[in-house]
């Protein structure tokens, strides 16, 4: 091609694909404006995303069937496009696919993110369709997280409390008794000591210090306490206490005094769990679902991990995900969203709940959650019948965490602003962690300072 | 009369074609300087104008953006974070200049002087800008683990005491300094090395004859010689160091005890773990008026050597 015809061609070629990027996030949302359609079965397209990765071959199949079997169930609704980005809610990509209108229909969240996106008007209320769900009524207080002022926004498909996750093998080695993990901080912190004796490498215990999983963690830790890390009109700090004191005192004293904690800093999500899966920790705060994403997305040996109770727990922090609605979406999009939420997540004996095939195909089954009914309710009965039917993994590495979570109340991420917080209660949860001196009471002030601060600016 | 009507018409007649011809002649480059105008219109400066109005709006990309005049500025400013990212990226700028400023200039002009493994020695200290940023970071990260990482390994070879590098609120942000420093030589050592090439050699050689010793000729022909690639290069490294991102996100996480919270660590906070794209804007529209200075001061530069 001759330059000058180059030039046209490539001027040309921009200027189009420069237009043809326009921005739509100036119009209102269309779910507020659209009526519903009178006829329920009218045709629908929908997306959906969180597909497993092509790397997680079993769950991928399961789901690309299970996309098929809904749409045979629905034949008006088209699940039109099926995304399998990971992690599932990525907030670097979320605000720019709702700007652009590239959204799916239904998408993903995590807990610590539900409030913030409630709050800035970024799912959609489905407060009016909700009960057009059969199972809707058997959810336990997980549902609670996806509400505000009476309206609902959204439902939890996977939830559970906080816990700890030891290594069976590591006690072992260290002369304890796998059988009879440590149920005080007391006992922790001495069941750590002996496990950090075995040599160099070995962690008595891991903890978080940076990236807001510092925070998160000693929101866990201080709800376990029985302390809060906000008010309860969400708009003071109330964590500069004696609960929160005790968190940070007992970290200090395990770092400095018995040096059971290793000098690594874990900043990430996945830094604890690979040292976790590495075979030479020996304990760490976490849910249930901490064993099965050892197992399957960290190479760790199954076997040798088990979930006890948070030690002298008076509250859990309530941790899990869900799925929420496009504010852009349709009543007909909603309604067809919710089916297909339903259908996956929901119905005991199919999508994730179809314990038979999961357990023909090498998927875990028995794990005591996700926790999403009442136990006594019919949805409740029904997944726990189902689960104990197709067991195939040990019950017993759960059942600490089963028997000693009972009666203890779940507790949700302190507000909106939760990241926010996790990022300014990271300064003391690393600052006892590298420094020897650091003193306590100055951090928790400060911490609540900039946290009083961060709060009013929201207001 | 008709004689002289007739060149005037004809010169009428000429003047368009005149035109018509010089537009041809000029078509391809027009054509390629919209390419290049749409690009920048729409990759910088349509962003760039975005990010101004972002920043004085409150907007959830579902409604219709919300005018809130300086409320994001506010929120930045009251955040417990700001003061701390401003002095950690100027600290960091500065400890960059001093380690990626003088050394790549060293390496320069050591490698200008070897007579032998010349091509192979810029191919090892380029190196390093060849590897995926993420993947020099994560290198270092095992380099500084303070069990079994190499550098505490080379201290205790010399019986010194082992440091905590990024553990410790005192050495991490040196210890992300040490990172930026041995990722970037590269090109600047490259640079450097193009601009000690275009010295004569004959000064070098009056200087021997005169009796000059290595640092005498350095500082009298090299410095001088090479003042203006190491003041464009002293502007340009301000202007790259101060938007330093990937190394608190990736080794540090801001941590500990937020001191290696830099200013575009921090945007990126509001952006994408707050929720608050418009703080997020706030804050680099800060940062962008502090780099126009140095930019200005820059373009004033070339300018001022290019006349």
């Amino acid at each position: 091609m001759k330059p000058r015809n180059l030039s046209i061609v490539l001027a040309a070629g921009l200027a189009l694909a420069a237009a043809g990027c326009g921005s739509s996030d100036d119009g209102a949302a269309a779910s507020k404006s659209a009526a519903p359609s009178a006829n329920p079965n009218a045709p629908v397209s929908i997306s959906v995303n969180c597909e497993p990765p092509k790397t997680n071959k079993v769950q991928r199949t399961t789901f690309e069937e299970d996309v098929a079997a809904f749409q045979k169930l629905y034949p008006n609704i088209t699940v039109s496009k099926v995304t399998d980005a990971f992690p599932c809610y990525d907030p670097k990509t979320f605000e720019p696919k709702l700007a652009s209108g590239d959204l799916e229909t239904v998408f993903y969240v995590n807990f610590p993110n539900v409030g913030r996106l409630i709050e800035s008007g970024q799912a959609a209320d489905i407060s009016s369709y909700v009960n057009e769900l059969k199972t809707f009524p058997d959810y336990n207080s997980s549902l609670d997280l996806f509400k505000k002022d009476g309206k609902v926004y959204g439902l939890p498909t996977d939830g559970y409390g906080m816990g700890l996750v030891y290594n069976k093998d590591v006690f072992t080695k260290a002369g304890l008794d796998p059988n009879n993990p440590p149920k005080t901080w007391a006992e922790v912190q001495a069941a750590a000591k002996q496990i950090a004796a075995l040599g160099p490498g070995y962690v008595g215990y891991g903890e978080y210090s940076g990236g807001n999983t510092g925070g998160w963690h000693f929101t866990a830790s201080l709800y376990g306490r029985g302390g809060s890390v906000i008010s309860d009109d969400g708009k003071k700090a109330a964590f500069n206490t004696p609960e929160g004191k005790a968190v940070l005192q007992n970290l200090q004293q395990m770092r400095w005094t018995d040096n059971s904690m290793g000098s690594q800093l874990y900043i990430e999500w996945p830094a604890l769990m690979k040292a976790m899966a590495g075979g030479k920790m020996g304990m760490m705060l976490g849910a249930p679902d901490v064993l099965i994403s050892l197992r399957n997305d960290f190479g760790g040996k199954f076997e040798n991990y088990s979930v006890t109770a948070q030690p002298e727990a008076k509250a859990l922090l309530n941790g899990g995900a869900g799925y929420m609605i496009n504010p852009k979406a349709t009543p007909d999009q909603i309604r067809a969203g919710l089916k297909w939420i339903e259908y996956e997540f929901l119905t005991p004996g199919k999508g994730q709940l179809d314990y038979v095939r999961a357990k023909g195909q090498d998927l875990t089954v028995g794990q005591p959650y996700p926790d999403l009914y009442g136990a006594d309710t019919a949805s409740g009965k029904a997944v726990t019948d189902l689960r104990a039917a197709n067991a195939n993994i040990d019950a017993a590495q759960f059942a600490g965490w089963v028997e000693g979570s009972k009666g203890i109340s779940p507790k949700p991420e302190p507000g909106p602003y939760a990241q926010e917080i996790y990022a300014i209660l990271d300064t003391p949860m690393s600052a006892v962690l590298t420094r020897k001196d650091a003193n306590v009471d100055q951090l928790l002030s400060d911490a609540e300072a900039k946290v009083n601060s961060m709060l009013a600016s929201k207001s | 009369m008709t004689t002289a009507s007739i060149p005037v018409t004809n010169r009428r007649r000429r003047q368009p074609s005149k035109l018509r011809r010089s537009v041809r002649r000029n078509l391809t480059a027009y054509g390629f300087l919209c390419g290049a105008l749409i690009c920048f219109a729409f990759f910088s400066w349509y962003p760039m104008v975005r990010q101004v109005i972002l920043s004085f709006q409150k907007t959830n990309f579902v409604d219709a953006p919300e005018w809130v005049g300086l409320k994001n500025f506010r929120t930045v400013f009251s955040d417990p974070a700001f003061a701390p990212a401003w002095i950690n990226t100027a600290m960091f700028t500065l400890l960059a200049l001093l380690c990626g400023y003088v050394i790549p200039f060293i390496t320069a002009i050591v490698l200008n002087e070897l007579r032998h493994a010349r091509a192979y020695l810029r191919f090892v200290v380029y190196l390093p800008v060849m590897l995926p940023p993420a993947v020099g970071v994560l290198l270092f990260q095992w380099f500084y683990n303070p069990d079994y990482g190499l550098f505490n390994q080379v201290l205790g070879f010399f019986h010194l005491p082992g440091l905590q590098w990024l553990n410790s609120s005192g050495t991490a942000l040196i210890s992300l300094v040490i990172v930026s420093t041995w990722m970037n030589m590269g090109s600047g050592t490259l640079i450097y090395l193009a601009a000690l090439q275009t010295i004569p050699s004959e000064l070098y050689e009056a200087a021997e004859l005169d009796g000059a010793g290595l640092f005498k000729r350095i500082r009298h022909i090299t410095i001088p010689q090479t003042k203006l690639i190491l003041l464009v290069m002293l502007l340009l490294q301000i202007v790259a160091t101060m938007q330093v991102f990937i190394e608190p996100y990736l080794l540090t996480g801001g941590g500990p005890e937020n001191s290696t919270v830099t200013v575009v660590y921090l945007m990126y906070q509001y952006a994408f773990n707050f929720g608050s794209l418009n703080a997020g804007n706030a804050l680099g529209l800060m940062l962008m008026l502090v780099l126009m200075v140095f930019s200005a001061i820059y373009l004033r530069v070339s300018r001022d050597n290019t006349v």
